[in-house]
């Protein structure tokens, strides 16, 4: 007699199958009862890691607040691969105004939703990392210090990809976009821009501040079911890799997300009140190449002229962020 | 009931009877006034639940009343000058939604040179954003045209801006007739919005639309606007039936019957040449005046018939299309086309400059005597010299540098009203 070897759970990693869980410990979207707010048959490209973190956002937003949400969504891929008429992939009442108002848009839904005595119905505001961190971010600001009772997601791929791959201020150093091309001495973005929106909401001192990862998506869920529990200003800045713009394989989107967080190019922790109450540790540190290599946008760095001198740079971005959030496992700090 | 109060205060009272739920406004010379009174009455609780939001921009502002009108609630905004334009997008946005925001816009000019004193170049510039555009000649009507707005805004699902002139208006004091609450009430009934954010009933609201349908939704949005023009004088009679007097519709004759010469104008300006055209038809002239209340949606079939029987038109407007010419005036032209009439366009009052009864009665000897060329833009108390000196001045050295302080230098003064 034949038998097959039957693998139950993944080993060497620290996921656990939802089968083995009591089914109330299970992922929102492991329950029959999810929301598919973003339900399927949009048009976002293979391996998007935006549309994965929106479908996982709302559907614990909705879940979070028994399906009372309202959401406010800013212009870019997230709403044009979403709604191209007549067709709309939501399946909660959702609102696309401009690319650069976002915030005050919700803003403005909260406070209506207050004045006609439905604050139970709750407001989650959404957009790419140039609708939050450029375009969009005097109204984020705004909002911020009002303390609207609003969840802003920023969907950060570090660049606008929607209009083709052109450089924001999220988009990292070394990277090469259309508009960040290797051309002449330059190595792509520069160094010494851009901007952590996640910091500057903290220093706006507003209830809960948290980043999180496409790679582990429990705790996306969780920290959204959390910002759930605040009123006033909340912040979730949830890294979202797209093969698309970093030129990467579509499978690859959740190990990148993994590898940004492992490096420690990515930070993720929590903060309540302008304060940084949890961090998600580094498992196992690697170096930055190994989330560098498998980009297209960062070729230039390993090719035939291979630029050490601008990975390394990149490593001492990471490392100061190790140091920073104290990323390092227990023992290793 | 009457009482002698600025034009603002009046503009908020009038809102606060409207009773919007959100007001979200950022401050700008001369809208000021209005927004304070707002949030004291906010505070006070006079405008009971309601949500004053202190925004961080205009843009900030117009975006928060598209969202609290998408959430179903009367939603409250005010701005001037360079705030209209920062919201240029946002009021776009309004229109395109299809959302009833209401909002005042205390008139003002645009700069460079920065100037904080009245003209219509702000909203002339916001003429083709969507929106209805109401003119006020007196606070009086400033006041019934906000009620009148709401009501429109809210039974077309457009977006509706009540202008009044800034300072002249804002800031004057006169006696305004307000009305009570109950009389508003049962003019303006309750807001049931066209289409609403509610987790009961999802809808998508914003979606992309390519070429397939896009011309079509904006055919819409402009058969929305021609309907305004059948709903304007209907509310106007309304109005009228209820409070007792004239107000609002969409243009307003002022003795036209014989008229040979008519002005036409929009605003507070309006009260000066009906002065000068009394004094002139006591000369024996046969002038009249023509006031556009309503000039978006263009009541082009009002203005034809209201201009029929003239030969001179004269329309004094307080902005201009720089490099093209007058704007009301095309539209007038347009209006009139093949009409035995000829169409002046005479730009006055920029930036604050007074429009006084002896330069009107000046321009308007010139025009029945036909000593006014209706091929060239005519500037009201252009000091051409001072041009001229400039202009001089430019061609003589490489690079002259700014021509406002040089003209200021020039005259000698910063303040406004040195020219006569």
């Amino acid at each position: 007699m034949t038998f097959q070897e039957i693998k139950l759970y993944q080993t060497g990693t620290f996921v656990v199958g939802n089968r083995l869980l009591d089914p109330q410990q299970r992922s929102v979207q492991a329950r029959t009862g999810r929301s598919n707010s973003l339900t399927s048959g949009h048009r976002a490209c293979q391996g998007c890691g935006e549309a994965l973190g929106a479908r996982y956002v709302l559907d614990a937003a909705m879940r979070a607040t028994d399906g009372r949400l309202v959401a406010v969504n800013s212009t870019g891929c997230l709403e044009v691969f979403s709604t191209p008429y007549p067709e709309s992939s939501w399946q909660l009442p959702w609102l696309h105004s401009l690319f650069g108002n976002g915030p005050a848009v919700a803003s403005g839904v909260a406070a209506a939703l207050r004045a006609s005595g439905r604050d139970d119905i709750r407001v989650i505001g959404q957009a790419g990392d140039g609708g939050t961190v450029d375009i969009g971010f005097g109204t984020l600001s705004g909002m911020f210090e009002r303390n609207d009772d609003v969840l802003f997601v920023c969907y950060d791929n570090e660049g606008y990809m929607n209009t083709g791959v052109q450089r924001s201020g999220a988009t990292p150093p070394g990277a090469a976009t259309n508009t960040t091309k290797v051309l002449g001495h330059h190595p792509g973005n520069a160094f010494g821009q851009g901007k952590s929106v996640p910091l500057i909401a903290m220093a706006h001192e507003i209830p809960y501040v948290a980043t999180a990862t496409v790679a582990e998506l429990r705790d996306l869920e969780h920290k959204v079911e959390k910002a759930m529990t605040f009123r006033g200003a909340r912040y979730l800045h949830v890294f979202v890799p797209c093969p698309l713009g970093w030129g990467a394989a579509s499978a690859d989107t959740i190990k990148l997300a993994r590898l940004a967080k492992e490096t420690g190019i990515f930070p993720v922790f929590e903060a309540e009140g302008g304060q940084v109450t949890e961090v998600s540790r580094i498992r196992r540190q690697v170096p930055v190449e190994d989330y560098l290599r498998p980009q297209r946008r960062y070729a230039h760095l390993f090719g035939d002229n291979p630029r050490p001198d601008v990975v390394a740079r990149i490593q001492a971005g990471a490392d100061r962020n190790i140091a920073r959030f104290g990323l390092l496992p227990e023992g290793d700090a | 009931m009457r009482s002698q109060v600025e034009g603002s205060q009046a503009v908020a009272r009038a809102v606060t009877l409207c009773r919007p739920q959100v007001v979200a406004a950022y401050p700008i010379s001369p809208q000021t006034h209005i927004v304070e009174s707002l949030s004291d009455r906010v505070r006070t609780g006079e405008l009971a639940d309601c949500e004053y939001l202190l925004v961080e921009s205009e843009f900030g502002a117009m975006s928060a009343c598209i969202g609290a009108s998408a959430a179903g609630v009367r939603s409250y905004t005010a701005t001037s000058s360079q705030g209209l334009l920062f919201m240029a997008e946002a009021l776009f946005n309004a229109s395109g939604l299809g959302l009833p925001v209401v909002m005042t816009v205390a008139n003002r000019a645009i700069g460079a040179p920065i100037n904080i004193w009245n003209d219509h170049s702000d909203t002339m510039a916001m003429r083709d954003c969507g929106w209805v555009q109401l003119f006020a000649e007196s606070n009086q009507r400033a006041v019934d045209l906000h009620l009148q707005a709401f009501r429109l805004a809210e039974s077309l699902s457009v977006p509706v801006m009540v202008c009044m002139d800034g300072f002249v208006l804002t800031h004057a004091v006169e006696e305004v007739d307000l009305p009570t609450q109950d009389e508003v009430d049962a003019f303006l009934p309750r807001f049931l919005p066209q289409q609403q954010l509610d987790p009961e009933e999802p809808v998508t609201i914003g979606a992309m639309v390519g070429p397939e349908a896009f011309t079509e939704v904006k055919y819409l949005m402009h058969a929305k606007q021609l309907a305004a023009l059948d709903e304007i004088p209907v509310i106007a009679a309304e109005f009228r039936s209820r409070f007792g007097r004239d107000s609002g519709g969409l243009v307003r004759p002022y003795r036209l019957e014989d008229a040979e010469t008519v002005v036409v104008a929009l605003g507070s300006v309006l009260g000066t040449i009906e002065d000068v055209v009394d004094e002139m038809r006591e000369l024996g002239v046969a002038i009249g005046a023509l006031g556009i209340t309503c000039f978006r949606p263009w009541p082009a079939a009002e203005v034809r018939d209201a201009l029929h029987r003239a030969a001179r038109v004269v329309v004094v407007e307080r902005a201009f299309a720089v490099g093209a010419g007058g704007i009301v005036g095309q539209n007038v032209r347009d209006a009139t086309r093949g009409l035995p009439l000829v169409v002046h366009d005479v730009v006055a009052g920029l930036g604050g400059r007074a429009v006084t009864r002896a330069s009107l009665h000046r321009l308007l000897e010139d025009v029945v005597a036909d000593r006014l060329d209706p091929a060239r833009l005519h500037f009201l108390d252009l000091d051409i010299a001072l041009v001229e000196r400039e202009l001089t001045r430019a061609r003589g050295g490489r690079r002259p540098g700014p021509h406002a302080e040089s003209m200021l230098r020039e005259i000698g003064t910063v303040a406004s009203g040195a020219y006569d």
